[in-house]
């Protein structure tokens, strides 16, 4: 590095101060990068600003898409973090999502209404199902062949997406639906119970809330969670403890992926009612950003995951009230996570003192 | 099956391949330098925009390449700020850029959506592009065998603490080796808006970024493997516009399937082996590098 | 240039800090051309720290650096070798995946011709007698040939200081004669050497004048005159240091066996372990000595239960077979282990020490039903802390925070406190300043008086003698016969480690 530049040095230990303060810093960052590219684009920066981020949910209609978009991106990221955490790179969630969305509706569909009372838990089960069965593939590839994840798990979501679009334009489509590529609805009794009158967020908000519950025992309290642990942060410090490396693994993704069935189910048996070729505006990776600004810490990810939410809305506001198009969404959330990694830098480094002159 | 179709689908899979070499080589040096970039994809569509909009505008081919070469270097040199001088963890980076990419193409191209391109020359079947691409892999094969400049990127990727020992220029080294990952990406992704398609439509790449990251591990991390691999994903591309042609009675959707599940096989073939990638993975690859002074 | 009366390098009051941790505090330095100076103190005592500022790999907070009488500071890596410092690392500065030519083509300036180069490292390298083959790979060799690559390396720069960090550790005692003798010939053409070392015997056979480091600060500058081993001790270390006493127990039943084991290696360059029988029993400690790198790794990760695919034989842990058992259960039944790598494998660096009581410690009441006690990971971190003599502000320390010898207190102590039946130590005091070494040794005896098991694999031969009962070697992945400490001698060990390998290790 040239000596110009200030020199980054190794804090002795990282600062926890500034683990807190760095989501902060990013979201800050956004909210200075959404000013300046409404003033760049000639809107009043504040009217810009007031339409993104509180016009949305300024109403108590907007309060509940606030937290209906809010609860996939939380339950999506509540598992991601637990597998991060343990260094298992499941970037595949927007797959499983789709998977325990494909699994739950067929159950809505054909099995459900035959189950009188039963029918929404077993549904829910089947979702969950689904989204473990989707992540168990990339969790057997890494454990049996020792094939990273990453990249797997990424395919099986173009993979899912296609499985979707053949039922919904084949043996699940909707006979009466004039073709379009979708399946008829889902019996009244099973879509998920709303929160309130008068809004679209449904009972899914407990769900991630008992998730956020179970995941803060999960990392805070449990063995198995510090065994995790320890194998994402020193692989070799769990060899050496005995902690088995497949089993975090498989835990990691079952988990992860059955959290993300459960918001694919939740998503299809709320607000849409039915499965169609497209249920997700990209939750499945906004998670991913979700988790890591985050902390990967429950409480954490819940914030964040409202925070994303926000953004969400603010595009779809945007593009109504200000002609930008929704996908303006998008490249908040890349920014968003750039800000964090970058703020992060100085969690675990500062910069170096000039040599001082030592008194003779 | 005539002869003529059957050229026809050997130049349709040459062509369908090309998008890939260009990324896939490109990513090759990186990870010889030890980077892990997750962002092809996000570069390869913001190069297939760059370019798009360009060649549209301007009317001519070149400058669209030029504008996507630089559209991918412009990215990569973003990563690479990140992970190289801001000690970002790679992994997170590279989806933080594949997702801004994506964005940052969508938004930009809205009023692109769905415009037929321009079309290229032809040269023997094929346009220059095509054999750029070709010529890319014996070049980057000899520059890391055969040259000084190679040596070192090897080195750096088995071991930057000790090439920074011996007083190499490690982060110079790792900001030229992504660059030029991104400029190859830029490439890949203008040839396709320009040439494959040719035209713009949001998320136009459909995970050739990512596929051309798993061919990087086929390869083994050599430069000719990449192509052999390129042609294989290619011809699953082409098999699968041609399935009703050629008569297979499979659903189209499963056809599409094809390309992710090859990728998927092709990497458990590879990772099932530790001693091959043991011996040809780069040693340093995806671990921060940060030189104590 | 050739003024012989100006100094080669000269060091004036360099400083260097780390946190709290004065590292070099105001050192000078003097080596004149042609002189071999020896830079002596006990690990911890700065050595390294001044080695790295003086090739230019980390920046002084003060200080001077001159060479040849010329102000050249602040040095970095390449303007150091541009000067004609070379260094040869302890840790090797190698690439495992090229071969000798190519490693040495890299830090040659500019692009000569391959086969030139060849040629070059074969003409030099037989003329001091370290015969080298450039098209082989780094990663088939020995650590004794490594180091014969990083000096032709470095001669083929033409330096003017040769720096060498510790370069007899790796080396079997036939192999340090003819490095000696290159040495010596080299200094007589005029090279400057830098001969860095804790061993008081080879300073006094290669150097002339010795520089001697104590926590950071120059302890004297002795010359020949005073080149005995009492004084260069007192000057190391301030005070005469207190030993430890081996008293003679009979040792009880077996508490580690193994029978034919066979372990082929996963690593392509790794060690196969071939045919391991042997004993360790109650009440004694058991010490296998050998050149690193000859298997040591593979034998610790194999007891341990970490590495078991392809192994055949038997392994018994106080007679239970767990030679399928995974790692757990040979813990659960007495075995505890401290691994060679303090950092990342026997600590979680980024956890607090509490957190790391935990990383063995689940069995000894700190889980219930599979949730964390946080209150009692706290209590036997503290414990450790104290029974140990851990100095660390507190259990919610992390591992990182810790200096070498203090978190290997820590380690050693972890396993200590799990009342083991068997305890496999690796490189017990490696980098580990003399307080914590003579520390961590007594408790290790201690534990044979409580009729533990242990095995101690360490490369310091000395540490070896001072606290086995029995000592073996371990060559190429096959362990001699153990034999009782007054039955053989530090020669005859150090001859079986080299033995038919004097010419290639």
């Amino acid at each position: 590095m040239p000596d110009w530049l200030p020199a980054l040095e190794r804090r002795p230990a990282p600062s926890s101060v500034m683990r807190m303060a760095a989501p902060l810093l990013a979201a800050l960052a956004i909210t200075l990068t959404a000013l300046l590219a409404f003033a760049a684009l000639d809107l009043s920066p504040w009217s810009g600003l007031y339409t993104f981020f509180i016009s949305p949910i300024a109403s108590a209609y907007g309060v509940g898409e606030w937290l209906l978009k809010a609860t996939p991106l939380a339950l999506c990221a509540l598992g991601l973090s637990i597998a991060f955490r343990a260094n298992v790179w499941n970037i595949g969630a927007e797959g499983q999502f789709t998977a325990g969305a494909i699994t739950g509706g067929g159950v809505a569909l054909y099995l459900a209404p035959q189950l009188g009372g039963a029918g929404v838990p077993v549904m829910l089960f089947a979702g969950i199902a689904g989204g473990m069965l989707w992540a168990a593939i990339p969790a057997w590839l890494r454990t049996r062949f020792n094939t990273s994840e990453i990249l797997t798990s990424l395919m099986l979501v173009y993979v899912a997406q296609l499985l979707l679009a053949w039922l919904m334009h084949g043996h699940w489509q909707d006979p009466q639906g004039f073709n379009y590529p979708q399946s008829r609805a889902f019996d009244d009794a099973l879509i998920l119970p709303l929160l309130a009158d008068g809004q679209r967020a449904t009972s899914a908000v407990w769900m991630t809330a008992l998730l956020a519950l179970a995941t803060w025992v999960l990392v805070r309290w449990s063995y198995a969670g510090y065994r995790m642990w320890v194998g994402g942060e020193a692989p070799a410090a769990a060899r050496y403890a005995g902690f088995s490396e497949a089993r975090s693994v498989w835990l990691g993704m079952l988990i992860s992926g059955g959290a993300a069935g459960l918001a694919g189910i939740a998503e299809v048996a709320g607000p849409i009612g039915r499965l169609q070729t497209s249920i997700s505006p990209g939750y499945g990776f906004a998670a991913i950003i979700v988790a890591f600004v985050g902390r990967l810490h429950p409480l954490g990810v819940v914030l964040a995951a409202l925070l994303m939410s926000l953004l969400y809305l603010g595009g779809e506001a945007a593009q109504l009230e200000l002609g930008l198009p929704a996908a303006v969404t998008g490249i908040f959330q890349g920014l968003l996570l750039f800000y964090l990694l970058a703020a992060d830098v100085f969690t675990h480094y500062r910069l170096r003192r000039p040599p001082v002159a030592r008194p003779a | 099956m005539s002869g003529s179709y059957v050229i026809a689908l050997i130049s349709a899979t040459v062509i369908a391949a090309t998008p890939l070499v260009f990324a896939a080589v490109g990513e090759l040096v990186a990870e010889r330098a030890g980077v892990l970039n997750l962002g092809v994809e996000g570069m390869m569509l913001v190069g297939a925009l760059a370019a798009f909009i360009v060649s549209t505008h301007s009317g001519s081919l070149l400058l669209g390449f030029a504008a996507g070469a630089g559209a991918g270097l412009a990215l990569a040199l973003l990563f690479a700020l990140l992970t190289l001088t801001l000690q970002t963890n790679q992994v997170a980076t590279g989806l933080a850029l594949t997702l801004f990419g994506s964005g940052l193409s969508a938004v930009l191209g809205r009023p692109y959506a769905g415009h037929p391109g321009a079309t290229m020359p032809v040269l023997f079947h094929f346009d220059a592009a095509v054999y750029l691409a070709l010529a890319m892999v014996p070049f980057t094969a000899w520059v890391l065998n055969r040259t000084r400049v190679g040596l070192l990127i090897r080195a750096v990727g088995e071991s930057p603490q000790t090439a920074h020992a011996l007083g190499k220029a490690v982060q110079s080294l790792r900001y030229g080796a992504v660059g030029f990952g991104g400029l190859l990406s830029g490439l890949g992704g203008a040839y396709l808006s320009m040439a494959v398609t040719p035209m713009w439509v949001e998320g136009l790449t459909a995970g050739r970024g990512w596929i051309a990251l798993a061919l990087v591990v086929f390869s083994i991390w050599k430069p000719w493997r990449v192509l052999l691999g390129a042609w294989l994903f290619g011809g699953m591309t082409v098999l699968q516009l041609h399935a009703q042609a050629l008569g297979l009675p499979v659903p189209g959707e499963f056809m599409s399937m094809l390309p992710y599940l090859a990728t998927i096989l092709v990497l458990v073939l590879i990772c099932r082996n530790p001693r091959l990638l043991r011996l040809n993975q780069p040693a340093s690859l995806g671990r921060p590098f940060h030189a104590e002074h | 240039m050739n003024d012989a009366a100006l100094p080669r390098l000269q060091l004036r009051g360099i400083t260097r800090r780390y946190g709290s941790v004065l590292a070099n505090d105001g050192i000078d330095l003097t080596v004149m051309p042609g002189e071999i100076h020896a830079l002596l103190g006990e690990n911890g005592s700065g050595k390294s720290t001044l080695s790295r500022i003086i090739c230019g790999l980390t920046r002084p907070d003060a200080g001077s650096i001159e060479w040849e009488g010329r102000d050249v500071a602040p040095l970095n890596p390449s303007r150091a070798r541009a000067l004609g410092i070379g260094m040869v690392f302890q840790h090797f500065a190698l690439f495992e995946s090229l071969t000798v030519a190519e490693n040495i083509a890299l830090s040659l300036q500019g692009s000569g011709r391959e086969a030139e180069l060849a040629a070059r490292i074969k003409e030099v390298s037989t003329r001091y007698g370290l015969p080298l083959d450039p098209a082989r790979l780094v990663a088939s060799m020995s650590a004794g040939e490594r180091q014969r690559v990083e000096i032709v390396r470095c001669l083929l720069q033409q330096p003017r200081l040769l720096i060498l960090d510790e370069p007899t550790s790796v080396l079997s005692p036939a192999a340090i004669g003819v490095l000696f003798g290159a040495l010596r010939q080299l200094a007589a053409e005029g090279l400057s050497i830098l001969f860095i070392s804790h061993k008081l015997d080879e300073v006094r056979a290669l150097c002339a004048r010795a520089t001697v480091l104590r926590a950071g600060r120059v302890a004297g500058t002795p010359g020949p005159e005073a080149f005995d081993n009492a004084s260069l001790l007192r000057l190391m270390l301030g005070a005469e240091p207190a030993a430890c006493r081996l008293e003679p127990q009979s040792a009880g039943a077996p508490m580690l066996e193994l029978e034919g084991y066979v372990l082929p290696s996963e690593d392509p360059f790794g060690i196969d372990l071939t045919d391991l029988s042997f004993a360790v029993h109650a009440g004694e400690i058991a010490g296998i000595a050998g050149i690193s790198g000859h298997g040591q790794r593979e034998l610790v990760a194999a007891l341990a239960g970490e590495t078991q695919r392809g192994q055949r034989g038997r392994l018994r842990i106080a007679g239970h077979d767990v030679t399928d058992l995974p790692v757990a259960a040979r813990r659960a039944v007495g075995l505890a282990l401290v691994p060679e790598e303090r950092l990342g494998r026997g600590a979680v660096v980024s956890m607090s020490l509490a957190g790391n009581a935990l990383l063995t410690g689940a069995r000894h009441g700190l889980v219930r039903r599979g949730f964390i006690h946080h209150a009692a990971t706290h209590a036997v971190a503290q414990r450790i802390i104290s029974a140990f003599d851990v100095r660390t502000p507190g259990t919610r320390a992390t591992a990182a925070q810790l200096s070498g010898g203090n978190l290997q207190k820590f380690i050693v102590g972890r396993e200590i406190m799990l009342a083991p039946r068997v305890l496999v130590v690796a490189q017990p005091t490696w980098g580990v300043d003399v307080g914590a070494a003579l520390r961590i040794r007594q408790s290790l005896i201690d534990l044979r008086t409580q009729g533990c098991g242990v095995l101690v694999i360490s490369e310091d031969l000395e540490e070896l003698f001072q606290i086995c009962d029995r000592i073996a070697v371990i060559r190429d992945g096959r362990l001699s016969a153990f034999q009782s400490r007054a039955e053989t001698s530090l020669q005859q060990i150090g001859q079986m480690m080299s033995a038919g390998a004097a010419v290639h290790a």
